[in-house]
């Protein structure tokens, strides 16, 4: 229940972002939820879009710096206290996380959380009878 | 004038003395170093063939390249044994250029430093800091026996520590200064923070080298400092500082002649050119004994002025370097090949990154920015892994190249292309104006 991450290494620079959504829209790509994590010098852009090989065949044909990161995606229920069991679950399993961000889907009930873990396999197999329910991949793209 | 008697001879006398020497130098290549008697050989000339001074253009040039397929030894002239010093400097491709000395060459060395110091107007009263970096670079250790032959009290701060360097030149009462001139700017910066007035010690003479620089950066260091900055020039192929400097007429760099024989060339033809047109500089070591050298192209540019001084020295002066031949820098006194970072970058990964080099002096000092074009190999989404490859190339270039860089990961393409290539070096530094 691994989930496809685009990621595109971008300079801080004017516009930079602009144009990348530009390609994706342009190519009828929908992005679905969106983060960024920056240095003095350059960004990260990491994006969940609704076709990850296509997303990435044309950017990287604009001459970005593309790679498809493998992540995985929580359904949290959208109430208080809800981000703070799944993250307990996490952690007593001993799943340790690089990074993460949330958005929420069309329904409002529920919000949908990405993580990027150390071990991705390792952390599906032990949240794969557990209280996290990880989202597939088709069920993502279309949320 | 510390040696009148050779630096103010007149010009037949010295030619005399030149060839005689010329002619025993190149039989002490010839006989004692294979590579330079199969390089005479395929060149068709044999010492005996040597008539003149003239003849010297029959004589096939040394390269840095020579130097560096001979590493470390193999272009010494005279017994191991015999060789009491070493010093390095920076190759093309990782292997330093090493050179040897015996005794005979460290008192010419420190003979042609004591002139320049005397040149300078510097003697036995004065006190020289020495902020030259002491150890394999030749600035340190070649300034400093010439100082101790003048007699002049040494202080040996070598580089670096700028704050304990304005304390010692303060309390130490230093009457003149040695070190490299955007260091000298460094600390006329740094004295200015410290609320240090310059104007009130008793320097009154900088003696700046091992890098390039211009008319207008000698007048800035002169009115901070409120002192004569003279330019010296040395490359450690040749012996290191002392091959020549300015007088207090501060037009051009008076050479001693009478150990090296200058040239200038055009660098494409190889023919030489006549005294008063830019060319490459190329050397002829005339007494060396451990590593001596026949036409070492120095790769810097300058014009070969003969025409007498009114310091009264006869001596040609050079004129203050114009350049390069090579796309060498020299950053911080330290000389950098782009190749140096080129073979970083090849061991770091399965390939090499497009990079560029960026030179700019911030705050008086040379900074060096390599920016490498991240690939998709390279690329990884978290910014604790990035960050790590940006440290672990740094490190990787600072061995290497002995000097602090910065890294700057950038887009692809977005480092410039001439006709396909990357160019390679962008230098902000305005070094060879004036």
């Amino acid at each position: 229940m691994k989930v496809k991450q685009i990621s595109v290494f971008l300079e801080n620079k004017s516009g930079r972002l602009a144009q990348v959504t530009k390609i994706l829209g342009a190519n009828r790509i929908n992005i679905r939820a969106l983060a960024i994590a920056d240095t003095a010098d350059y960004g990260i852009l990491r994006l969940i879009v609704n076709d990850p090989a296509k997303a990435r065949a044309v950017l990287r044909a604009e001459g970005l710096t593309v790679r498809e990161t493998e992540v995985i995606a929580v359904e949290v229920p959208d109430q208080p206290g809800g981000l703070g069991r799944v993250l307990q679950e996490l952690d007593d399993k001993g799943i340790n996380i690089e990074y993460m961000y949330a958005f929420v889907g069309k329904t409002a009930e529920n919000a949908i959380v990405i993580f990027r873990v150390e071990e991705t396999d390792r952390a599906v197999e032990l949240l794969k009878n557990s209280q996290v329910k990880l989202l597939p991949e088709s069920e993502l793209y279309h949320y | 004038m510390w040696s009148p008697e050779y630096e103010s001879m007149s010009g037949e006398r010295r030619r005399e003395l030149q060839f005689k020497r010329l002619k025993a130098t190149v039989e002490r290549v010839y006989n004692k170093v294979g590579f330079y008697r199969a390089k005479m050989e395929k060149a068709g000339i044999t010492p005996a063939d040597l008539r003149s001074l003239d003849d010297l253009k029959y004589l096939p040039f040394t390269t840095k390249e020579d130097l560096r397929l001979n590493y470390p030894f193999g272009l010494f002239a005279a017994e191991l044994d015999e060789v009491v010093r070493i010093h390095a400097s920076s190759g093309t491709t990782g292997k330093m250029t090493v050179v040897g000395y015996t005794k005979n060459d460290l008192g010419v060395w420190s003979e042609v430093m004591a002139r320049s110091i005397a040149s300078t107007g510097g003697g036995r009263h004065d006190r020289i800091q020495i902020a030259y970096g002491y150890g394999l670079f030749t600035g340190g250790l070649g300034a400093h026996y010439g100082a101790e032959l003048v007699g002049a009290m040494v202080v040996p701060t070598s580089g670096g520590n700028t704050k304990r360097q304005l304390q010692v030149m303060r309390d130490f009462g230093v009457t003149v200064l040695a070190c490299t001139p955007s260091y000298a700017l460094y600390m006329a910066e740094t004295a200015q923070e410290q609320g240090l007035d310059l104007h009130a010690l008793p320097l009154r003479v900088g003696i700046f080298g091992a890098e390039p620089w211009s008319e207008p950066m000698r007048q800035r260091i002169e009115a901070e400092f409120g002192i004569k900055a003279y330019d010296i020039y040395g490359l450690s192929e040749i012996i290191g500082p002392g091959v020549a400097i300015e007088c207090v007429e501060q037009n051009g760099l008076h050479i001693a002649e009478d150990h090296f024989l200058p040239e200038v060339i055009d660098p494409v033809t190889e023919q030489p050119l006549a005294d008063g047109e830019k060319g490459e500089l190329v050397f002829t070591t005339l007494t060396k004994e451990a590593f001596p050298l026949i036409r070492y192209r120095t790769k810097d540019l300058s014009i070969l002025y003969p025409e007498a001084c009114a310091c009264g020295r006869t001596t040609k002066r050079m004129h203050r370097i114009l350049g390069r031949t090579d796309d060498m820098l020299i950053i911080r006194g330290v000389n950098i090949f782009p190749s140096q970072i080129e073979s970083v970058l090849l061991e770091n990964g399965d390939t090499t990154p497009h990079y560029q080099l960026v030179v700019d002096r911030k705050g008086n000092l040379d900074d060096l920015e390599v920016r490498i074009e991240v690939s998709e190999e390279m690329f990884a989404s978290e910014i604790r892994k990035l960050e790590e490859l940006g440290a672990s190339i740094r490190r990787k270039i600072e061995s290497a190249l002995g000097i602090n860089v910065r890294v700057k990961l950038v887009e692809p393409k977005s480092i410039p292309r001439s006709e396909g290539k990357a160019v390679r070096v962008i230098d902000r530094r305005n070094l060879y104006n004036g």
